[in-house]
């Protein structure tokens, strides 16, 4: 626990000593407020509620978490820092679960950084403020779930760009199985039991109570789980790649 | 003595390439052994498989006392490690670097001041300790790496090329470092630096395609050089031709050899015929010659020429004829 957390600081500092990460936050920022006021029209809409602004955030985050999670293991195998880091007195699966911490908190200090607009709907109206942090969780905890993908793939290449596009890829996957095109391609073949099993899989479908303010246990479990395997995955392919 | 490392029957194979074939050695208390070899010998891929970090494809190794593949942690604990090209995080500077070494290995306060203080010393980072990693000359990288490799004051102390890239006055103190730490730690670097072998180790390992080709003392090493015990001698251009012939007829001297130096100098070397000590004969002939020597010595023996035998298969003996034929 202790290891998780002193890589897991080393690897947050990193984050903040790059200019990528300012970046990111002013590109996460921008996209979030302009397509809730642009795209949702968030005001006109007259109503003191954030849907039109969680609304977006999956689609957000199928490309700007590639962004923050291709770099979690790709750069660690292409400057050599892995040798490095996995000689210290250190399990894979801590440094794994460090590293994706490290930037799950980043993401979210990106999230909490649309505070304004919590507080605008508060001051131009009276929002269920209950139904807004549950919203907030949900929305972190899909961010935590295409982290995890991200940095699973991060750790099957050396170059960034590879790691980014293969997340992007997967996100795609995993965010669009609920959705009717991709349903009507499996009902074609497969049994309806499997077709409702790939929905269930859909980030969107988990999401979407969640950020209604509804508190599915199945919806936290479902991203909890989506984490967990991910990171198992990644610690099995960077122990592969290490012993290579 | 102790023995701190074990390496029984290591092999490593990348797909077709045998990268280490059945190597197997051990390391104690107080040695230094110093790990040669051309490129692509095997000897980083050994040290890899020795701090855990990739696993063998068969053999054993242990760290005081423990697998490394069993027990992987407790054997990193005691080891300090350097890798090849010295990776290290380039956003970092090396004192949040260190105190990042320190936290993980669990470093007591104390124990944790003495290190950071004798590793920041020993290398002499003061001046850097504020500046981004990857701002940092290709030395000083390398000296950040030693430093973090002995903070914690390891029992095993694995280096690969550690003096690479260092100038003169730091190779000298890196030096002094490992004979300062040599009684308490034992200690393989490798390099391709052969004079290293002679200034800091007690004990040198060849290895050649993965191979362990030789394993002794330096001193036995150089004893294998066809240039053990023969007598150097330094004369101007003019007495050289009468030298060459006067040596030649010493019983003693199997063949002589000429280079001609920069200096105008001419530089014979006698080599003995058994290997023996000859400096008397030699001295003996050259006083009754009347010649005017500048300069007499006798060699102990080039490590690079034996280094060169046992890595390139030539036997010594076969280029000693050679060059008795161009003398
Ligand atoms: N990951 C790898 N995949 C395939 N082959 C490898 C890998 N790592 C090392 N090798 C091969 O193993 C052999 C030994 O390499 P190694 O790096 O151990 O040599 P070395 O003795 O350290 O050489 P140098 O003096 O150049 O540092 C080389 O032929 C190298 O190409
Ligand atoms: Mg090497």
């Amino acid at each position: 626990m202790r290891n998780i957390w002193i890589i897991g600081r080393r690897e947050l500092a990193a984050y903040f000593t790059s200019p990528v990460a300012y970046v990111f936050i002013v590109i996460f920022l921008a996209l979030a407020g302009g397509l809730t006021f642009f795209f949702g029209n968030w005001l006109e809409r007259g109503q003191a509620d954030l849907q039109v602004f969680f609304i977006y955030h999956p689609y957000l985050y199928l490309f700007l978490i590639p962004a923050v999670g291709m770099r979690l293991w790709a750069e660690e195998r292409k400057s050599g820092t892995m040798e490095f880091l996995m000689t210290l007195p250190i399990s894979t699966g801590q440094a794994v679960i460090g590293k994706f911490v490290a930037a799950w908190i980043f993401a979210g200090i990106a999230l909490l950084l649309t505070f304004p607009i919590w507080i605008t709907v508060n001051f131009l109206g009276d929002p269920d403020n209950g139904v807004i942090v549950t919203a907030y969780v949900g929305s972190w905890l899909m961010a935590g779930g295409f982290l995890a993908l991200s940095s699973s793939v991060s750790a099957l290449t050396k170059n960034q760009v590879v790691a980014f596009v293969l997340a992007a890829v997967l996100g795609f996957i995993f965010l669009m199985s609920g959705v009717e095109i991709v349903q009507a391609f499996f009902r074609a073949w497969a049994p309806q039991k499997f077709v409702d099993a790939v929905a269930e899989l859909s980030f969107l479908s988990n999401f979407t109570d969640l950020s209604q303010g509804v508190i599915d246990v199945r919806d936290i479990l479902f991203f909890a789980s989506v984490i967990g395997v991910a990171l198992f995955i990644n610690t099995a392919i960077v122990e592969i790649k290490k012993s290579a | 003595m102790s023995t701190l490392l074990e390496i029984e029957g290591l092999t490593k194979r990348f797909g077709p390439i045998t990268a280490v074939d059945d190597i197997t050695f051990s390391v104690e208390r107080g040695e230094v052994l110093g790990f040669l070899g051309p490129n692509g010998a095997g000897k980083s891929t050994t040290m890899k498989m020795a701090t855990g970090y990739l696993s063998p494809t068969a053999g054993n190794i242990t760290v005081c006392g423990y697998d490394v593949r069993l027990h992987p942690i407790e054997a990193k604990r005691r080891i300090g490690y350097l890798p090849e090209g010295a990776p290290l995080y380039g956003d970092m500077t090396p004192n949040s670097l260190l105190n990042f070494v320190c936290d993980i290995r669990k470093l007591p306060r104390d124990q944790r001041r003495q290190g950071l203080d004798h590793a920041i010393e020993s290398l002499h980072l003061h001046q850097v300790l504020h500046q981004p990693i990857e701002t940092l000359s290709k030395g000083y990288k390398r000296r950040v790496g030693l430093a973090q490799a002995i903070v914690h004051d390891p029992d095993v102390l694995i280096l690969d090329e550690p003096t690479d890239g260092l100038d003169p006055n730091q190779k000298h103190e890196v030096h002094k470092l490992l004979g300062r730490m040599a009684s308490t730690k034992a200690i393989i670097i490798s390099t391709h630096i052969l004079e290293e072998v002679d200034a800091v180790c007690s004990r040198a390992i060849i290895i050649s395609q993965g191979r362990i080709v030789a394993d002794e003392k330096p001193s036995q090493l150089e004893a294998r050089s066809r240039f053990h015990n023969a007598v150097g001698i330094r004369i101007a251009a003019e007495g050289a031709e009468r030298c060459v012939s006067v040596l030649n007829e010493i019983s003693e001297v199997h063949s002589v050899q000429q280079v001609v130096q920069p200096s105008g100098l001419n530089e014979l070397v006698a080599f003995s015929a058994n290997g023996g000590n000859i400096i008397g004969q030699v001295r003996t002939a050259i006083d009754r010659s009347g010649l005017d020597v500048v300069e007499m010595f006798i060699e102990r023996g080039r490590l690079e020429d034996v280094f060169r035998d046992l890595t390139l298969g030539a036997p010594a003996a076969a280029e000693v004829k050679e060059e008795a034929g161009n003398a």
